[in-house]
């Protein structure tokens, strides 16, 4: 026989090298010939067969009919057709559950064959059998593999735990999984460590709360071991689940970046990129005047310049998390410019990057050479690269003050080349640059001016004509420029509608002689022959100034404009430390949470940066579970994406955390409110518990209602109850009462008044529709336009019944706050679109800033202490509250009921000051003092705020809800 | 974790598919074919993003590799993996190709079970894949064979096994330095460095422990300081050089490396590399290339090229070639050089001057004059910078090995029975100058 064999096993050999003919058999009848082959006598038959089989499934071919002709091949010793096999079950289990059941007995012999290959091999494709009778009987072999004698079968068993974890979490937990895989992490062998904290790592990350990554200084040690003798992946396995540790204090936290720093010079790129992430993380909690903290700051560049010379690819991914780097602490790459140069073979992707880091490590001592490089690439090819580089140009300009002349001029040899795009994107950029240093460079608006007929983008097209506005009495043919534009108005895009007609009303308030007829030319374009209501409205505005009072409207239109500021487009502090968190990972390289583009439970926890050591420098708030970016995660990164739902068939509903389900967040809210009723009560900051009766009488805040469940007080509450969306409980939010925003005569009959509510953390439009006209109507919509808080419709507009004449129907729209973003005037302005089947009407309505403060507004008193410091005094504005006829108790808890949380209260010389604490929707925090002085109705409010433009509005916010 | 790999051909046809997680469906196959492969535009990124599945792939030849994940994966330790995926497959089969892979295909499921379990990466040295991924079957183990397979993949020392014997212990050494260079018209540098490699081959007997040492600043310096008597401080100051950064190969331990600057390691047998660096300072440029370009109306364009060799006359250079851009609207050349061969290659946009060999301290030189097709385009030309390649058979980073120390104490033989080879290679890397 064993001639036999020997021959078998030589024509295996032969076959080798032709084993691409598998990919070509395409004949009809071809499964029935497989079965027959499958079942043949002969083992070397039985092997061909299957490799077609394989084949065939890899281009994605239905091989499923095979699936017990190929199971019965199982029972081999030959551990390559044994391979051959196990990949058929893994892809065709799933769909075959019951044939599966066919291969358990050879899987739970292969578990104790005396080979360790093969026993790992079993319980390894065991794992990935997704058919739960199959995982039944995987228990009692993984429960033996995981206390194997061999380290091979013990590593392939702790990731088999995860597997199992993934299918059936409960069984893991059941069969005490955990509890051996936590000991595994004190395993002789390094790799086994290794893989058993990538285990634990993914379980725990869908059990966020578990303690089941207990780390603590002894396990961190034998991480630490571990770490400088496993393999190259379970270094950085280790590294991952290192940077989720926050240390107890400084000098542990230096003693891991001791042990952690030699990994830096690891050739594999992910080592160092993780290494680099728990180092950043760590470095956080050392107070910055001790010597290590620098040198670890010097330590961290030599490797990150280093991987600038890897493949392409993971030079992408290195640059990306640079760019968060320079950001979060740019004194570390400062004297590196030149190796972000662009090379001239460098992938686009790359030289893209590489741009945007060298924007951000300009400054004074380098400015000279960034500006020749960035010359030398606006002459190259790719359209998007040469358009970055111009407009690097022009930030740099702005970020570097003394380079700004030579920004110019670099910018003006750049027209000169005539090339087309290269024109117009220095054109746009350039009027940032007046917007920056006024009066300094118009010299240059005569050239800017030559190249007006070649300027075809929209962008470029506004930016000069704004040029020409502002600047209209240095130029001496403004007014035949602006003009020129007017002639195609209605072929414009609004945003350059938009810009002329401000351009040419500067333009008459400047010289208003000569452009009589221009300004009527343009007002009555804007107004009477467009259909456009943002260009309306502004037209209309602009003519009742003009025709009312001109001197205010000099005012309002030629007013000094504030400064613009340096660098636009850096990560929001939030954000960023989550993605420090994540270097190395997705995440980084999205720039994005997590949350933004995975599913499920999987990475949604937010990670934050431990505070540093005896400071209180970081003012972010710590609690994590409730603020960050979470509150209005990016959109879905992939836009292209929906085109493909369907052949992906993933599932493309709107991302679900975007719109908030009526029925839990109800809860959270309620809880919230008794969470908030019984600080108060308890005394804590406020001590206010003998005055809530007085709060009580004056004011039907939320708490009352929460706690004793007694009705609510208040005629303006009363209509609550009639609105469809909110059930249960009032929020305590202050309803305005309706006002008309549409009146029929505008609106073909139909008629619309309505308010604004936030109810239980739902932001909601309560309208009534009127109709007014003889017809019935159906079929309503509603959009809205982009507006300073991204509100949106969280779901269609409800009118379930067509609207018969003289009827009204009362709406709740419950709004989201995830829609697109564009600055209003005023802040507060939304403008709606509503659709019937009449006709499409405009209108703009305002609402109140109170509807996007948020439950979790409250702030923690040290965090705000360090807020209110760190926003600089010109932020501050004061205001004064008039007749307001409560005590400071009865005041707060009335703005408590609005979600205007006040944090400490102070009592000096009679005088009580209250602070406080608000949260926009989209993570602005808000602080305010007021002061109430007893006897004096007047109340002084003084508001600091990140933005400060928001003060205004909040400042109506109190008002209106203490006045009423 | 990664959720699966597949491997495609040019056209987009799967080759290789394997999954490994239950949230990638045969639809994300598919998704990539369509959104990548047969993009229309250029590829704007290694990484996309297609309805909330994130791919990764990356280019050998034409063959496309993508790993696909749905989690917020480590994206550098993906792209480590694929580009480790494609050595191991080089190392089974040869070059990548579609040819090779169909031949191979049972073979490289066989290789993907293995070191990539549950989308985790496993083991992937060669060294140790090749012991008991034989496609020849593994029947004819002994128990005593199949833990040392097993103690080797899981163990410390991964990348070697126990009882290697050779009859000559002989060791090479390879240092390979590329010397990059950006420089402006005028003769300025923009920017130069040295990314060098220094790569071992070792054909030792048993478990040989080895101590690498070379003239790095850092070390020579501290021994300066110790005052010892040996000729190495008088040494220091000009011969040694400073490294801005170095990695090295797993076998190297990196925590004493950190404390001592020491690099001792048990090396794999056969050809590895040991340690990569990077130099900025001091470096030697071997060339200079000194550009002259005339616009002469509309139609014409005279380019005239200098180089000259700048290292010891006794050395020579090999391999040289001047790679001289041309405008697309070219319609004729004429060249003249003093040395070599010069020709214009039309297909390429280029004159490419070629010189077999230069001794140090030589000068060469090139004109051309270059007729233009008149063009109304009014882009004007962007005028890539003029590029070299040569050989050099010295380090442009002044690296100096000063010894490797081989010390078995299990087997008889001495440091002084091993042969040892060193050799010095410096090639051109992007070496260019702006024109």
């Amino acid at each position: 026989m064993e001639w036999a064999s020997q021959l078998c096993e030589n024509r295996g050999l032969g076959s080798k090298m032709t084993d691409s003919k598998y990919f070509t058999t395409t004949k009809k009848g071809e499964i029935f010939e497989l079965k027959a082959e499958l079942n043949s006598d002969k083992k070397e038959k039985k092997k061909e067969a299957v490799k077609k089989v394989i084949a065939s499934m890899t281009v994605g071919k239905d091989v499923s009919a095979l699936f017990p002709d190929v199971v019965n091949c199982m029972q081999t010793d030959n551990l390559e057709l044994k391979k051959l096999v196990y990949l058929y079950l893994m892809n065709y289990a799933k769909s075959q559950p019951d044939m599966a059941i066919m291969a358990v007995n050879t899987f739970v012999k292969d578990c104790e064959d005396p080979n360790p290959l093969i026993r790992a091999l079993a319980v390894r494709t065991m794992g990935c059998i997704r058919v739960d009778k199959i995982t039944e009987y995987l228990c009692e072999p993984l429960r033996k593999c995981l206390k194997d004698e061999d380290p091979y079968v013990r590593k392939t068993a702790a990731v088999c735990v995860a597997k199992l974890h993934d299918i059936n979490a409960q069984l893991v937990e059941d069969q005490g999984f955990l509890d051996t895989l936590k000991d595994l992490i004190s395993d002789s062998n390094p790799m086994v460590v290794a893989n058993a904290v990538a285990a634990l790592s993914e379980i725990a990350e869908s059990h966020p709360n578990s303690n089941l990554l207990d780390l603590n200084p002894q396990t961190i040690n034998k991480l630490l071991t571990a770490l400088n003798e496993c393999t190259e992946w379970g270094q950085i396995f280790i590294l991952d689940c290192l940077a989720n540790y926050t240390p107890r204090d400084d000098r542990e936290s230096q003693s891991i970046c001791e042990r952690v720093t030699p990994r830096l010079s690891h050739a594999n790129s992910a080592v160092v990129l993780s290494a680099v992430k728990v180092l950043m993380k760590f470095m956080e909690m050392l107070p910055k005047d001790l010597d290590y903290y620098g040198t670890l700051l010097k330590k961290l560049a030599p490797p990150l310049v280093t991987l600038l010379s890897a493949e392409p690819e993971l030079q992408y991914v290195a640059l990306r998390n640079i760019n968060l780097i320079v950001q979060k602490r740019p004194e570390i790459l400062k004297h590196e410019m030149k190796v972000f140069f662009v090379k001239y073979n460098d992938p686009i992707y790359v030289k893209l990057e590489k741009l945007d880091i060298m924007i951000r490590l300009a400054s004074q001592a380098n400015i000279a050479q960034v500006l020749a490089e960035l010359k030398e690439y606006a002459t190259e090819v790719d359209v998007d690269f040469v358009r970055k580089a111009v407009r690097a140009i022009g930030r740099c300009a702005i970020k570097v003050e003394q380079s700004a002349e030579r920004c110019v001029s670099t910018l003006l040899d750049l027209i000169q080349t005539k090339v087309n795009y290269v024109v117009q994107e220095a054109i746009v950029v350039i009027k940032d640059i007046f917007r920056k240093y006024p009066n300094k460079y118009e010299s240059v608006i005569a050239t800017l001016c030559e190249n007006l007929d070649s300027l075809d983008e929209p962008e470029a097209r506004a930016a000069m004509i704004w040029i020409v506005g502002e600047y209209a009495e240095r130029i001496d043919n403004a007014d035949e420029l602006l003009e020129s534009f007017l002639e195609g108005f209605h072929d414009e895009s609004t945003q350059v509608q938009l810009q002329l007609l401000t351009a040419i009303v500067k333009l008459f308030l400047k010289k208003p002689t000569e452009t009589q007829e221009l300004v009527q030319q343009v007002l009555s374009l804007a107004t009477q022959d467009s259909d456009n209501p943002d260009l309306r409205d502004r037209g209309y505005i602009y003519w009742r100034l003009l025709s009312t009072d001109p001197v205010a409207a000099k005012e309002v239109v030629l007013a000094e404009k504030p400064l613009i500021s340096e660098e636009t487009d850096l990560i929001e502090p939030t954000l960023l430390e989550e993605l420090i968190c994540h270097i190395g990972t997705l995440a980084s390289v999205y720039h994005k949470p997590p949350s933004a583009f995975v599913e499920g439970s999987r990475g949604v926890q937010h990670r934050r940066l431990p505070p540093r050591a005896g400071s209180v420098e970081s003012a972010e708030s710590p609690d994590v579970g409730q603020s960050g970016p979470s509150e209005a995660p990016p959109a879905v990164i992939p836009s292209q994406g929906d085109l493909l739902g369907d052949l992906l068939n993933l599932d493309l509903a709107p991302p679900t955390a975007t719109v908030p389900s009526v029925q839990p967040s109800m809860q959270m809210g309620a809880m919230d409110l008794l969470g908030g009723g019984l600080d108060s009560l308890l005394g804590g900051d406020i001590g206010g518990s003998p005055s809530m009766g007085a709060g009580l009488g004056a004011a039907p805040t939320a708490m009352p209602a929460a706690l004793g469940g007694a009705p609510p007080v208040g005629g303006g509450l009363g209509d609550l109850f009639d609105l469809g969306g909110g059930v249960g409980m009032p929020t305590g939010f202050y309803v305005v009462p309706k006002t008309l925003w549409l009146p029929a005569m505008k609106a073909k009959g139909l008629e619309i008044s309505g308010t604004f509510a936030r109810r239980g953390g739902i932001i909601q439009m309560d309208m009534s529709l009127t109709n007014k006209a003889m017809s019935v109507m159906t079929d309503f919509a509603i959009q809205f336009n982009r507006n300073s808080f991204g509100l949106a419709p969280a779901g269609p507009l409800q009118v379930l019944t067509p609207l018969s004449p003289n009827q009204t129907i009362d709406v709740s729209l419950p709004l989201s706050t995830s829609g697109p973003v564009m600055k209003m005037e005023p802040l507060n302005n939304l403008q709606v679109a509503v659709k019937n089947n009449i006709d499409v009407f405009y209108f703009s309505c305002q609402f109140p800033l109170s509807l996007l403060f948020v439950e979790d507004g409250k702030m923690e008193r040290q965090v705000f202490l360090a807020t209110w410091k760190d926003i600089p005094n010109d932020n501050e504005a004061q205001f004064q509250i008039k007749d307001i006829h409560l005590n400071s108790d009865a005041a707060s808890n009335k703005l408590q009921g609005s979600n205007i949380f006040t944090i400490a209260k102070r009592t000096v010389e009679g005088q009580d000051m209250l602070y406080q604490s608000i949260k926009l929707t989209n993570s602005i925090w808000v602080l305010a003092e007021m002061r109430v002085q007893t006897g004096n109705p007047n109340y002084t409010l003084s508001i600091k705020c990140r933005a400060p433009e928001v003060c205004q509005f909040v400042y109506q916010c109190y008002e209106m809800v203490l006045k009423n | 974790m990664i959720g699966g790999l597949f491997i495609y051909n040019h056209k987009g046809e799967v080759l290789i598919s394997r999954v490994y997680r239950d949230d990638i469906g045969r639809n994300a196959v598919d998704a990539f074919r369509v959104n990548v492969i047969h993009a229309r535009q250029q590829v704007r990124s290694p990484v996309t993003n297609i309805a909330r599945t994130s791919f990764f792939h990356v280019k050998r030849s034409n063959i496309w590799l993508a790993a696909v994940t749905k989690q917020n994966v480590n994206a550098a330790m993906v792209f480590e993996f694929l580009y480790k995926m494609c050595d191991v497959m080089t190392a089974y089969f040869g070059k990548i190709s579609e040819e090779n892979i169909k031949n191979n295909f049972v073979l490289i499921y066989e290789l993907l079970d293995e070191i990539l379990d549950f989308g985790y990466p496993q083991n992937s040295e060669t060294g140790a894949l090749k012991t008991f991924i034989t496609q020849q079957g593994i029947k004819g183990q002994t128990k005593e064979e199949q833990s040392q397979i097993t103690s080797q993949v899981t163990g410390q020392i991964g990348w070697r096994r126990e009882g290697i014997k050779y009859r000559r212990n002989e060791l090479f050494l390879d240092v390979l330095e590329s010397v990059n260079l950006l420089m402006s018209p005028q003769g300025q540098v923009l920017s130069a460095h040295v990314s060098g490699r220094v790569v071992m081959k070792s054909y030792l007997s048993g478990m040989p422990e080895c101590k690498f040492g070379m003239n790095d600043k850092i070390v020579i310096d501290k021994q300066g300081k110790g005052g010892t008597t040996d000729d190495a401080g008088k040494s220091s100051g000009k011969q040694s050089i400073a490294i801005d950064d170095c990695t090295f190969h797993q076998c190297v331990r990196l925590s004493k490396f950190d404390s001592e600057r020491s690099i001792s390691f048990i090396p794999p047998d056969g050809e590895y590399e040991l340690m990569r660096y990077r130099t900025t300072k001091d470096i030697i440029l071997p060339f200079r290339v000194i550009p002259l370009v005339r616009e002469v109306g509309r139609t014409k364009l005279e380019v005239k090229v200098v180089i000259k060799s700048n290292f010891k006359p006794s050395l020579l250079a090999q391999k040289i070639e001047v790679r001289i851009p041309t405008p697309l609207n070219t319609s004729g050349v004429q060249v003249i050089c003093m040395k070599g061969k010069a020709k214009y290659k039309a297909s390429e946009n280029a004159i490419v001057w070629k010189i077999k060999r230069m001794a140090g301290m030589k000068e060469s030189q090139i004109s051309a004059e270059i007729e233009l097709l008149p063009t109304n385009d009014k882009k004007k030309w962007a005028r890539p910078p003029i590029s070299m390649n040569f050989e050099v058979p010295f380090a442009p980073s002044g690296l100096k090995v000063r010894y490797l120390k081989v010390f078995e104490s299990k087997l008889n033989y001495s440091d002084h029975d091993v042969i040892k080879w060193v050799r010095y290679i410096g090639r051109s890397g992007i070496y260019e100058t702006r024109c």
